[in-house]
């Protein structure tokens, strides 16, 4: 059954971070679990081109994570970092790193903090912080290879959340 | 060192951006501009002069008023950059739903059968 629960990102201009946010239908214990439990991730992480493979995770504080995405075409994309806190069932804190780039270090520390709503529902934001403007710049343009989004009417939208500032 | 000339550029200044949201509806004269912000003119003469070298402001002369109009199809390029990020984690959530519906049933079952079993110790009780 699908939802009608948008993604909003928030991507403000020449900043360092950016935010996350989506609504689920389902009470905050099982979102945490679902977003926590190795077992369940590899059920939904990645795009829907992609297949998910856990290499390593182990879910404790201290912990090191390593997600391998692989494409239509057999490409590797390989993500890593260590689980810094666990606070169930309210937030997690990790280190991410995408392989893929020439060179190590251009790491972020991503907050995911866990928010019970009304009706057995919750909500998930997702604060990601990078080392530099070019490095949140630079990750946001990797998922731009998979098609054009046409439609300048949305506009508008882009409008209203760069007005937020 | 070489100045960066894009859109991102552009609208990495919250003054650009309100310049922008401005004239996006109606191209406007460069004094209304000024008008509305509480800055200098000189100041937001730089900024549009930015805007113009960016792609995303045309000045045009009207009589002896220069009209700033916004070209808002350049902003395009920022939309589907940001948009194409959003949509691989939309996809994931999208698939979480699906887990989610999942676990609550399973939740539900398991949650019967402990009512159940709960039931059938008070009975044995009695």
């Amino acid at each position: 059954m699908a939802t009608t629960n948008q993604t909003k990102l928030t991507v403000e201009p020449g900043k360092q971070e950016l935010f996350i946010t989506r609504e689920f239908e389902a009470p905050r214990e099982m979102v945490f679990k679902a977003f926590n439990d190795p077992e369940l991730i590899k059920r939904w992480l990645g795009p829907c081109n992609m297949t998910c493979r856990i290499d390593r995770y182990e879910n404790k504080e201290g912990g090191f994570w390593r997600f391998i995405h692989t494409d239509e075409k057999g490409n590797d994309y390989g993500f890593h970092g260590v689980i810094h806190e666990i606070t169930a069932p309210e937030r997690t804190m990790r280190t991410f790193e995408f392989e893929g780039l020439p060179e190590r270090g251009h790491v972020s520390l991503e907050t995911a903090t866990f928010e019970a709503l009304p009706g057995g529902r919750t909500k998930l934001t997702i604060h990601s912080v990078f080392r530099s403007v070019a490095d949140r710049d630079g990750m946001v343009q990797s998922g731009m290879e998979h098609g054009v989004v046409d439609s300048h009417q949305r506009l508008d939208e882009l409008f209203a959340e760069l007005n937020v500032n | 060192m070489q100045t960066r000339r894009d859109v991102f550029q552009a609208i990495a200044d919250p003054t650009r951006r309100q310049i922008i949201n401005l004239i996006a509806s109606q191209p406007k004269n460069l004094n209304t501009i000024a008008d509305s912000f509480n800055v200098t003119r000189p100041a937001i003469s730089q900024h549009i002069k930015i805007l113009m070298e960016c792609g995303l402001v045309d000045v045009k002369r009207r009589g002896r008023e220069n009209f700033c109009e916004a070209r808002l199809t350049e902003l395009q390029e920022v939309y589907d950059w940001v948009e194409q990020y959003r949509q691989a984690w939309a996809q994931s959530f999208d698939k979480m739903d699906e887990l989610l519906i999942e676990m609550k049933a399973d939740a539900k079952k398991h949650a019967k059968k402990k009512k159940d079993k709960g039931k059938k110790k008070k009975k044995d009780k009695k």
